[in-house]
């Protein structure tokens, strides 16, 4: 059974930018207010869903040619591997850290070694939820 | 700063990340993976050197100091059990070399491997109970895909159980956490046993030591063991020696770490509770090792019965118990490896399960069969192998504290032990040879390697056990002295 689905695949053509978005929002707006690399992980991933959902695996897969289940490995290559690195520099693993800058358009910015250990929480939050969706889908 | 007591965790958990990129070059895999556990072990034995001259050692991550945040504590209890758990997996992992098959390892059977060491090393290592939990989970998703992988019906049969009880187990042990945490206001292990000790340990609090000792016996099988010989029998070898080796012991740990470390002050509620259930636990274990044909299972049902020997000397809780418990840990880590791989490896040779339809596998397989009998030894005890101190201690342990009906049990199960390997022994080893010369699978070494190594470590353990006794001694001490670790966490430091 086809069903015409023009006006879902309308809507998601913008919809989905609004979620990438605001995924992106809160994963900036982390560590010392609400969000982080969790919630933005799956936010971004529903995006991603969506895709998969309304779209069939197969185009999906033709647009982002990725595999999401190294996504999730690079995630949590990144996570671990901002703890080795406090050990390299000679504080205690995991340890973070950051420094504020003046940069030209933002102003007094904050730069946290923890934005890398979060980014690797989105990641690994992405690869597994898709990979996740995808491999339920495969089995039906 | 002691960084270097992280590495038994990280070092699985990088290498097994890598690997996941690293999928089609199954060569560079096994190589890297050999390669992370051995240096996990040579690490290890650094960390119990340095404890033996610094003491308790700990690790806050990211410099947040206990109680506020999460740290590692390295005692010669936890540091002994990493260091066999390292070594062992390492030995299963070259017996995983020539038997576990091209589709295994194309699945991403090693990153799983390390994964599951990183959980069981995080477990012995971590003094947060959040992070036990954390660590317990880690794990345990790592055996269940190691448990599912290959998709077999019984497998995924028995991983429905499994699964489930595990499930349920972990839901029991955030409720105990949520509880002890709205109770004493703090989840660092040091902190709690600290805070416990001021207030008393009022019936609220044995009552949630209750909800931890259901939580640890499900998961170690401690009386709660009704799933653990189908699933433990269903996976290939490679795994479920990994599985009989090491998961139980986790629970076995984490019951030794709560119940010296935190709910000590009620010994007559729930330590009788713990002695109760290792009867019952040896009892049941030896039922079922008497009474079942498929090899398999008689050889989970031996991992019950160990499970509850330990347990003995936590019940009695005497100085020489624990003792003799912690070296016994160590000693079962090595000979369950073994015996799960002669296990599998008779089944492989044979192609039954059955101990009734196989026969006169010495003639075939001379060095097996010894390798067998050697096992067989070491696990009832016999005195120049590893098992007898062990049990001596227990034995002693239970004599100091007048508990002469665990004592009884404990000794009539080493029997039992002794019967249903025996069992097995005089079925398959003796008697008319079911394989013709012709048929004759041969034995590849790298099969034959690794339990020939795992003979070699019982015999150097029970010989020179002089050598290990002063860490044993001192993980008995830590652990009957809490104000050890309490002190090593909470008050100095740098």
């Amino acid at each position: 059974m086809k069903i015409n689905d023009v006006i879902l695949q309308t809507i998601t053509k913008v919809v989905v930018f609004i979620i990438l978005t605001f995924g992106v929002e809160l994963f900036f707006a982390g560590h010392n207010s609400p969000g982080g690399g969790f919630i933005g992980g799956l936010v971004l991933s529903s995006a991603f869903v969506l895709l998969f959902l309304v779209h069939d695996i197969e185009t999906v897969q033709q647009g982002i040619p990725v595999d999401f289940k190294k996504v999730a490995a690079t995630g949590v290559l990144f996570a671990v591997g901002t703890g080795v690195f406090a050990v390299l520099f000679g504080s205690a693993f995991l340890t973070q850290t950051f420094l504020t800058v003046n940069l030209p358009v933002y102003g007094e910015t904050e730069l946290a070694t923890v934005l890398l250990f979060e980014l690797g929480v989105a990641l690994t939050v992405v690869g597994t939820v898709v990979t996740i969706i995808l491999s339920i889908s495969e089995d039906v | 700063m002691n960084n270097i007591i992280a590495m038994p965790v990280v070092i699985p958990l990088l290498v097994s990340i890598i690997l996941v990129f690293l999928r089609p070059f199954i060569k560079v895999q096994r190589v890297l993976s050999l390669i992370a556990l051995v240096a996990t072990a040579i690490v290890s034995i650094y960390i119990l050197n340095s404890i033996q001259m610094n003491g308790v050692l700990r690790l806050d991550f990211g410099g947040w100091k206990p109680p506020y945040g999460i740290l590692f504590v390295a005692d010669s209890f936890s540091v002994l059990l990493v260091l066999t758990t390292a070594i062992v997996s390492s030995i299963i992992l070259i017996y995983a070399f020539s038997s576990i098959g091209r589709r295994y390892e194309n699945m991403f059977f090693y990153p799983f491997v390390l994964l599951l060491i990183a959980g069981v090393n995080g477990s012995f290592l971590t003094g947060d109970l959040f992070n036990l939990f954390v660590f317990f989970e880690v794990m345990l998703l790592a055996s269940y895909v190691l448990i599912t992988l290959g998709g077999k019906k019984v497998q995924l049969m028995e991983s429905i159980k499994y699964v489930a009880i595990n499930v349920l187990s972990s839901w029991f042990f955030l409720l105990g956490i949520a509880y002890l945490y709205g109770t004493v206001g703090t989840l660092n292990m040091a902190h709690l046993s600290a805070r416990i000790a001021e207030v008393g340990q009022g019936p609220l609090l044995t009552i949630i030591s209750i909800i931890f000792l259901i939580v640890f016996s499900l998961k170690s099988g401690l009386l709660l063991y009704f799933w653990l010989p189908g699933s433990y029998s269903a996976p290939p070898t490679a795994i479920a020696a990994l599985f009989g080796a090491l998961l139980t012991k986790v629970g076995i740990y984490a019951l030794f770490r709560t119940f010296t470390l935190i709910f000590y002050h009620e010994p007559s509620i729930t330590h009788t509770l713990i002695g109760v259930m290792a009867a019952i636990t040896l009892v049941g274990g030896s039922i079922g090792a008497i009474a079942y044909q498929d090899i398999r299972q008689i050889v989970s049902y031996n991992v019950v019965i160990t499970i509850g020997f330990i347990l003995v000397g936590l019940a009695v809780s005497t100085s020489i118990g624990i003792q003799g418990s912690v070296f016994y840990l160590v000693h079962d880590i090595i000979i369950k490896a073994s015996l799960f791989l002669l296990a599998g490896t008779m089944i492989y040779l044979t192609g039954k399960t059955s101990i009734e339809e196989m026969s006169g596998l010495i003639r075939n397989y001379p060095l097996l069969g010894w390798l067998f009998f050697l096992t067989m030894l070491a696990l009832a005890g016999i005195p120049p192998l590893s098992g007898f101190l062990g049990k001596l201690y227990i034995g002693q342990g239970a004599v100091e504290a007048g508990s002469y009906i665990l004592l009884a049990l404990a000794f009539l199960s080493g029997i039992l032990v002794l019967y249903s390997l025996l069992r097995i022994f005089m079925n398959t080893f003796w008697g008319e040879t079911i394989i013709s010369e012709e048929d004759e699978i041969p034995l590849r070494k790298g099969l034959l390697l690794p339990c020939v190594l795992l003979g070699m470590m019982t015999i150097a353990l029970g010989v020179g056990a002089e050598g290990i006794l002063v860490y044993v001694e001192d993980a008995a001490y830590t652990l009957m002295n809490p104000e050890v670790y309490i002190d090593a966490v909470l008050e100095k430091g740098k």
